[in-house]
């Protein structure tokens, strides 16, 4: 137990920080991201328990296909899951050792959302030069809102590759299960913003 | 300070831990690591060719209002099971996360009654 | 097992190698602090004091902030009170306002409703949760777990730097054109869409308030998991740990339907969409030209699903503190503490499916009604069985009136009248009639101002001497408890009987201007906001006390003779750590458990109490305790 007698470190060490703690089995950040995800199941439940309410109490909702760009729609899920694809890999790689193979696999995720987010971002120059806009009725109110809110996790998983990916890489040298641990609770969050996806795009654009 | 296991009285409860986890705990052989790379594999070929089925009954062939909501929630529901229990190593996760997440999906249930408390018989219908 | 030497330190019987280590430590803290940039930790001020990631610190930033929210509170229902006791009547006072709100003196009807949201909002979101989570939470969950600090201590320090902006959005909203948020603490649509600019500050405000609380909740939910000490299984908690482990998950799961409805109200009002905004809605005379279709209920059912949740986020770790004080101030263990802790866990489930009791007027069905009001009668059963618990410890135990146990002893009646007055509310038949008006006020008041407010001025009383080595002087302690007590239920228990005879909550001259409101207004309003003043006079003794001692102890002015456990407690923020504690890391050596948290007078022990940590019950110190004058270093052998 002496072990953890951290007195006296300018940072100090915060036990089953790496190392999951025996008798739950996982480590701190496992547990929080879990915890973290809980509650974005609730904040997109909430929106989605909003969609349903303004649907069925609407006198008529278009089919979104309707309105979107389905074939562009489809083009992004796939987008969405190849990257999701690549994220585990780049975490299998760092848990067989492989910190080149690891961040060409992160590379390509990152790439893999800006693909998404540019084409997001012709999707609404597209509504917008059609004349749709948050205000012009509940469907499009519902759609920019969940996309929008969907496309800020998206950039905030970016923005966390990246890091991890440049100057977050140097915990390797040091501490290459932290390293190896970081990128499976990012990997995490990733695949929660990819499953949102997988029922935004039906709900929006398929029913 | 004395060996607090020496001191410890018949039916106290003081569970082991080693200061640092045991390291062989979650480490898996680089052959089981390979094997679950070709599994993530299987797994993204059956997301791609999902997608493509939701897309092709519900644009393709334009059900109709509520056969479509039905086949395209049931396949998102499938496709969220493959993300969730392979990408995300559900199926093979602690005791701890389930608990949190048999919480969470109690609650977001009461959520989704919103609506339907909203709408359930009304006053004047 | 091998003997081991006791010695006397100060007042306290020690083994004599703990001595040692704390000795060790003391080497340590002198050494850091002459040790300037030799000082293997000395961190720059900067990251010490404003940017600290340790958790204590944090604790002490979160009291510090949320005490002044408090006081401001207050001070804006001060206003309110002189406006309802004295329609009509000019207060230089007033004046602080600025030239918008009042007219010579003379609060303005617009500013009255700024003044009733606010209050609401800072004294519930930038009040009592940041005080009771952030504060209390912080600074002693780690502790009292045997833990080195948060498991994430960034995050820590970033959840406190979301609330502050959250607050300072909030009061910058009070300098926006039109004012400050004006449509209730509640911000009910449409009229809170179509309301000033305020309304959009508050929504963003609310976003950074969400946020903190739910990086804190992430944070104290795998703190505990994961980092309580060895031996410390889940049943052998502190109470108060428990309520704050059950209050971090409403907050994680509760919050997170408020912050998409501020998403949504905030599309609302800046990009014109109608989530909330049904069609044909017509104001002033104009149609409105937004595009329809929206359900203004939708926003109630959202809030509310947070908002009930947020009740017991307040309450529970009210109840947390006063079971602690409890058993220490009666020297026994709290009765019945399993059942306590299964109907906190319970508690904290059926938290969820009670929302739309808020909402039996608003048209929703029978079925669903009888729905919520069976799950509303169920709910109240696990706050009996905490507060009958809580009661029932008093039972033969050897009480010490302390200050905290004072506070402790009246959050028991003062919750108990504003639980069972809510019966009425749950039930749809009687809503019907005091829904809205100032019955409920006093209802929920009872619940939080003289419940979960007093609760906190006993933590504070009681913890004060942990966090700074000095105890709050007692005397003026009493003083502040007994006029607080009196006055508090001057201005609250008058309300049941105007809400009884319809009085609605939200009359800016309380009544006077009705027929059926205009007697008891004039009977009770004068007598009801002198008690609000006399509320105000009662805490400067404490404020003085508080800031007294905070500046003495800042200074380095410890009480000689305290000693590191001066409530003789067996919880191991006192037992197995300095008071106050290291400023890095909190123990010198992890604490292992042994025993449960409440053992207090054990059957067949000579020690009156024994703390978590002690692997053996220790001697007792000669002529019961801590009398003998401190100057000797006594040893014995065990």
């Amino acid at each position: 137990m002496d072990a953890h007698a951290s007195v006296g470190h300018a940072e100090l060490e915060i036990p089953y920080n790496v190392h999951p703690r025996p008798d739950t089995g996982v480590y701190n950040a496992k547990l929080g991201i879990w915890l973290f995800l809980a509650s974005e199941v609730m904040l997109f439940g909430a929106l989605f328990s909003s969609l349903i309410l303004l649907r069925t109490g609407a006198e008529t909702w278009p089919r979104g296909y309707e309105m979107l760009n389905v074939p562009l729609a489809t083009f992004n899920t796939f987008i969405l899951i190849v990257s999701s694809v690549t994220v585990v890999m780049a975490w299998s790689q760092l848990r067989l050792g492989n910190l080149k193979k690891g961040r060409i696999y992160i590379s390509a995720t990152i790439l893999c959302a800006l693909i998404f987010l540019v084409n997001k971002a012709f999707e609404y120059g597209h509504e917008f030069r059609e004349h749709n806009f948050p205000k012009t009725n509940n469907f499009f109110a519902i759609y920019f809102t969940l996309t929008g809110l969907h496309g800020l996790h998206i950039i905030g998983g970016v923005i966390v590759f990246l890091y991890f990916l440049g100057p977050g890489a140097k915990m390797w040298a040091r501490d290459p299960e932290r390293y190896t641990n970081r990128i499976e609770v990012v990997g995490l969050y990733w695949h929660f913003v990819d499953l949102v996806w997988i029922f935004l795009f039906p709900v929006l654009y398929l029913m | 300070m004395t060996d607090p296991a020496a001191a410890v009285e018949p039916g106290v409860d003081v569970h082991e831990h080693a200061g640092v986890g045991d390291p062989n705990a979650h480490h898996h052989s680089p052959e089981q690591i390979r094997s679950e790379m070709r599994v993530y594999i299987t797994v993204f070929i059956g997301l791609a060719v999902l997608t493509a089925v939701t897309v092709g009954a519900c644009y393709g062939l334009k059900l109709p209002v509520h056969t479509a909501i039905i086949v395209a929630l049931i396949i998102a529901s499938i496709k969220g099971f493959l993300v969730a229990g392979f990408f995300m190593h559900l199926l093979s996760e602690k005791k701890v996360i389930y608990g949190v997440l048999i919480l969470t999906v109690i609650f977001f249930i009461f959520l989704m009654t919103l609506p339907i408390s909203h709408h359930a018989n009304p006053f004047g219908s | 097992m091998a003997l081991r030497r006791q010695i006397r330190v100060g007042s306290q019987w020690m083994y004599a190698d703990e001595a040692h280590k704390a000795l060790r430590e003391a080497l340590r803290v002198m050494e850091d602090e002459k040790g300037g940039e030799h000082g293997g930790h000395h961190l720059p001020w900067i990251r010490r004091y404003v940017f600290s990631t340790d958790h204590k610190w944090i604790g002490i930033q979160y009291g510090f902030t949320a005490l002044l929210f408090l006081l401001l509170g207050f001070c804006l229902m001060i206003l309110m009170r002189l406006q309802l006791g004295w329609p009509g009547t000019a207060f230089s006072v007033m004046k602080v306002l600025g030239e918008t709100r009042q007219s010579g003196g003379v609060l303005l009807p617009e500013a009255y409703n700024q003044l009733g949201a606010m209050h609401g909002t800072i004294m519930i979101f930038l009040g009592i949760v940041p005080l009771a989570v952030g504060a209390f939470g912080n600074y002693l969950v780690p502790l009292q777990i045997g833990a080195p600090d948060m498991a994430f201590p960034k995050l820590n320090m970033i959840s406190y730097w979301c609330y502050a902006p959250g607050g300072l959005i909030m009061l910058a909203s009070f300098f926006a054109p039109g004012g400050t948020a004006q449509s209730g603490w509640t911000s009910y649509p449409p009229l809170s869409v179509i309301a000033s600019q305020g309304q959009t500050w508050w929504l963003v405000g609310m976003v950074f308030l969400i946020t903190s609380s739910l990086l804190g909740s992430v944070n104290f939910i795998v703190t505990i998991v994961q980092l309580r000490a060895k031996g410390l299984s889940y049943m052998r908690f502190p109470f108060f740990v428990h309520a704050q482990f059950v209050t971090s998950f409403l907050l994680l799961l509760a919050f997170p339907p408020l912050e998409a409805a501020a998403v949504l109200q905030l599309m609302d009002r800046v990009a014109g969409t109608s989530f909330f905004m049904p069609s044909g809605l017509v104001v002033s005379g104009q149609a409105l030209t937004n595009a329809g279709g929206g359900n203004p209920l939708l926003w109630q059912h959202l809030f509310w699903f947070l908002a009930h949740p947020e009740v017991y986020v307040l309450i529970l770790p009210a109840m947390g503190i006063v079971a602690e004080i409890i058993a220490n101030g009666t020297r026994k263990p709290l009765w019945g503490y399993k059942s306590m802790v299964f109907a906190t866990v319970f508690l904290g489930f059926m938290s969820f499916v009670v929302w739309a009791h808020h909402m039996f007027l608003t048209g929703m069905g029978t079925t669903i009604s009888a729905f919520f009001q069976t799950t509303t009668m169920i709910i109240s059963i696990p706050s009996v069985i905490i507060l009958s618990s809580l009661f029932l410890s008093l039972w033969g135990g050897s009480i010490r009136f302390t200050t905290p146990m004072l506070f402790a002893l009246a959050f028991l009646p003062m919750f108990g009248i504003g639980g069972l007055t809510g019966l009425p509310l749950g039930l749809a038949a009687t809503d019907i009639h005091l829904h809205d008006t100032y019955y409920v006020i006093g209802h929920f008041h009872y619940v939080v101002a003289p419940g979960t407010i007093f609760a906190m001025f006993g933590g504070i009383y009681y913890w004060f001497p942990k966090a700074t080595g000095r105890k709050l002087h007692e005397g003026w302690g009493r003083v502040h408890f007994w006029i607080s007590f009196v006055c508090i239920n001057g201005i609250f228990f008058p309300m049941f009987a105007q809400g009884l005879a319809g009085v609605s909550r939200r009359l800016y001259d309380g009544g006077a201007q009705y027929a059926h409101a205009k007697q008891i207004a004039a009977q009770t309003n004068p007598f009801m906001s002198v008690c609000a003043i006399g509320l105000l006079v009662a805490q400067v003794p404490f404020i003085f006390n508080f800031l007294w001692n905070a500046i003495r102890a800042a200074l380095g002015h410890r009480d000689e003779g305290l000693g590191s456990n001066p409530w003789e407690a067996t919880t191991m923020e006192w037992a197995a750590t300095t008071s106050p504690p290291l400023a890095h890391g909190n123990f010198e050596v992890l604490p292992v458990v042994y025993r449960g948290p409440y053992e207090y007078n054990v059957p067949g022990e000579a020690a009156e109490f024994i703390p978590q940590h002690m692997p053996t019950a220790p001697e007792p110190a000669p002529r019961g305790g801590s009398l003998l004058p401190s100057t000797a270093v006594a040893m014995r052998e065990n």
